[in-house]
């Protein structure tokens, strides 16, 4: 061959493009001409999509109207839905998962042999940032206090707290002036959690927040999902008092999405509403051209909506490491580690 | 305060370089170093010079600081007073800084980690995606109405079943067709309905002391017996009553606000669930 192999790696496509002699955008060295070129290309595809919506939707139609169920459409790929299957999925007729939580060390609190009392503290350095955030969640949090650091290391503030009976201990770790940790650490032998701490916005930068009242919140967790989500949930649950006054409306929930825990506070309220639907179409009635054109296309019906106000601060975790027993990080059993090849797989979750 | 060279060879007592302090330039001389936190005691003299292998020789100090000034005098007792005070004082030093060491080891220290910019880029994105994903308000809403709609509530509020069944319905996004069959079922109210669940909601008001009797807890109208798991189970029992719902019809709400606990034994393939009803204290009141 008289002509020098440039490229090696060729896909399929461009191979097909060079055999039918047709020129690569890639190869036009002349930049207007090239990105000319791939408008060309971009509105092809955009002209080939309208198509495909186009014949779609009239095949809908059409069967809609001879009476039978059309095609179904199909679902667009998330990241939930492609997620790679994790084994450790928490069934909820699972009966060693019954079992577990019967004697594990919050089912105490399950019990409700004991109302929880909250220790916050910080690392040794505390800023304002720090401090107000830490106020915050003392007024989310029921029967929490806040003690000061001190020059104490954490080992003998576990016992400091357990001497006194308190259930969970809150330590509320900084970096560079911004709260950026979060260690949970449940007592008397409980689960060590540490999570990242990120996005915190405190109330007042809420615009039209509320103000919590004093009820017992009601808890919702949400897609906690495998064995660790489960245990991990349920470490948030014992912060919690387990007598909900639903009179106060007041919901705090903890919802995981991707393995990042999102925190809110809101104040509730349910209300009957007149919403707008779209007409039901009934298969096989009524669906020709002309009464479906004569029909109202929305029907005003009476629902019940729920409607929510912020109040408190918002914040998201994300676990870091979940360490069986209290904080000893050199000799602790550490049930789950983050480590950095978990991230490799982008539909891989661990909660 | 004078300027001075510092002097690098390893066997140097004082550290700096002189004349009278030089392990090279001196025949005979001592030092003491230490090796994983013991401290030994090196002579060197010119009888050994000429075989450098041999040319130090090495004698462990003893860990008490007394017993270890009396070793260096023992080994040092004709040499010059110069290369034994300087001995001395090197050995104070060491014997303080291996103390010092000792007590911060037991010291809780902090870990310093770092975090490389391109995760912390990459952490942020993730969470931001995350967040759009996660449709706060709307799951917060759905799932507000859920426990609404399974009665956790009890008699609080007064919404009749079929309206936010719709809302739910439609929040689904179920085809049209489902959601008006599922309306016809709730208000005869027992048409739909598979065999079993029947006899359960007859044998419920009939012989409620006889087959229950046996299994039911003291009280039926309190809480306290049942509520095992409460808030983590929540989300996992709307789930399930979800799944249920779907096989039976769901029951009318006066019904389920009443406590009544989950007859045992009586079906052959009945999911074990656990259905509990929080109500409040201050309610028991009202209801006089």
């Amino acid at each position: 061959m008289g002509k020098r192999m440039r490229d090696d790696e060729e896909d399929a496509g461009e191979v097909a493009l060079r055999k039918a002699g047709m020129k690569l955008p890639s190869n036009i060295k002349n930049k207007h001409k090239r990105s000319a070129e791939y408008a060309k290309v971009r509105a092809e595809k955009i002209k080939e999509k309208k198509q495909r919506i186009k014949a779609r939707d009239t095949a809908e139609r059409q069967a809609v109207e001879l009476g039978e169920t059309p095609p179904p459409r199909q679902v667009p790929k998330t990241i939930e839905n492609t997620r790679e299957a994790d084994e450790t999925v928490a069934q909820p007729d699972d009966e060693e998962l019954q079992v577990d939580d019967g004697v594990d060390e919050f089912s105490g609190h399950f019990a409700r042999a004991q109302m929880p009392k909250l220790l916050i503290t910080t690392s040794q350095e505390c800023s304002s940032p720090t401090r107000k955030f830490i106020k915050e969640l003392l007024t989310v949090i029921p029967n929490a206090t806040f003690y000061k650091r001190g020059s104490y290391d954490l080992k003998q503030i576990v016992k400091f707290a357990k001497n006194r009976d308190f259930t969970t201990m809150f330590v509320v770790n900084e970096n560079r002036k911004q709260p950026n940790g979060l260690l949970m650490i449940a007592l008397p032998e409980g689960p060590t959690a540490h999570f990242k701490l990120s996005s915190i916005k405190l109330s007042k930068k809420i615009k039209g927040h509320g103000k919590p009242t004093s009820h017992m919140p009601e808890l919702l967790l949400n897609n906690f999902t495998t064995r660790l989500g489960h245990r991990v949930g349920r470490l948030f649950a014992s912060v919690f008092p387990q007598d909900p006054q639903f009179r106060g409306r007041r919901a705090v929930t903890f919802h995981n999405q991707r393995d990042f825990i999102f925190f809110r506070h809101h104040r509730y309220i349910f209300e009957e509403k007149e919403i707008k639907e779209l007409a039901p179409v009934t298969i096989g009635v009524n669906s020709d051209k002309k009464s479906r054109k004569a029909a109202p296309k929305t029907v005003k019906k009476n629902a019940v909506v729920a409607r929510l106000q912020e109040c408190g601060p918002r914040f998201t975790l994300k676990l870091q490491s979940l360490q069986s027993g209290t904080f000893d990080s050199k000799y602790g059993e550490y049930e789950w580690v983050h480590k950095p090849d978990m991230d490799t797989s982008r539909r891989r979750f661990f909660l | 305060m004078q300027t001075q060279n510092f002097c690098r060879n390893e066997y140097n007592v004082t550290g700096l370089c002189n004349r009278s302090s030089c392990p090279l330039a001196n025949s005979r001389y001592s030092t003491i170093r230490e090796i994983d936190g013991t401290l030994y005691l090196y002579m060197k003299s010119i009888e050994r010079s000429h075989a450098p292998k041999d040319l130090w020789e090495r004698v462990k100090l003893p860990r008490n600081y007394g017993k270890a000034l009396e070793t260096i005098d023992k080994h040092l007792e004709h040499w010059p007073k110069f290369l034994v005070h300087k001995n001395k004082q090197r050995l104070t030093k060491m014997t303080q800084y291996l103390i010092r060491m000792r007590k911060l080891a037991l010291k809780m220290k902090r870990k310093l980690v770092t975090m490389p910019a391109k995760e912390v880029k990459r952490e942020k994105r993730r969470e931001a995606k995350a967040l759009t994903a996660a449709v706060l308000d709307k799951s917060i809403e759905k799932e507000l109405l859920q426990r609404l709609q399974s009665g956790t509530y009890g008699d609080i509020y007064n919404f009749p079943v079929k309206e936010y069944e719709k809302v739910l319905a439609m929040e689904e996004m179920e085809p049209a067709g489902e959601e008006s069959e599922e309306e016809e079922e709730e208000e005869p109210e027992v048409e739909y309905v598979e065999g079993y669940e029947m006899e359960d909601e007859d044998e419920d008001d009939a012989m409620e002391d006889f087959a229950q009797g046996a299994n039911r807890m003291p009280d039926s109208e309190d809480d306290d017996g049942e509520q095992s798991d409460e808030d983590s189970d929540e989300s996992e029992e709307a789930d399930l009553e979800a799944s249920l719902r779907s096989k039976k019809a769901p029951k009318v709400p006066s019904k389920r606000s009443q406590a009544t606990p989950v007859p045992v034994g009586r079906k052959k393939r009945r999911p074990h669930v656990e259905i509990e009803y929080e109500e409040e204290r201050e309610m028991e009141s009202s209801h006089v």
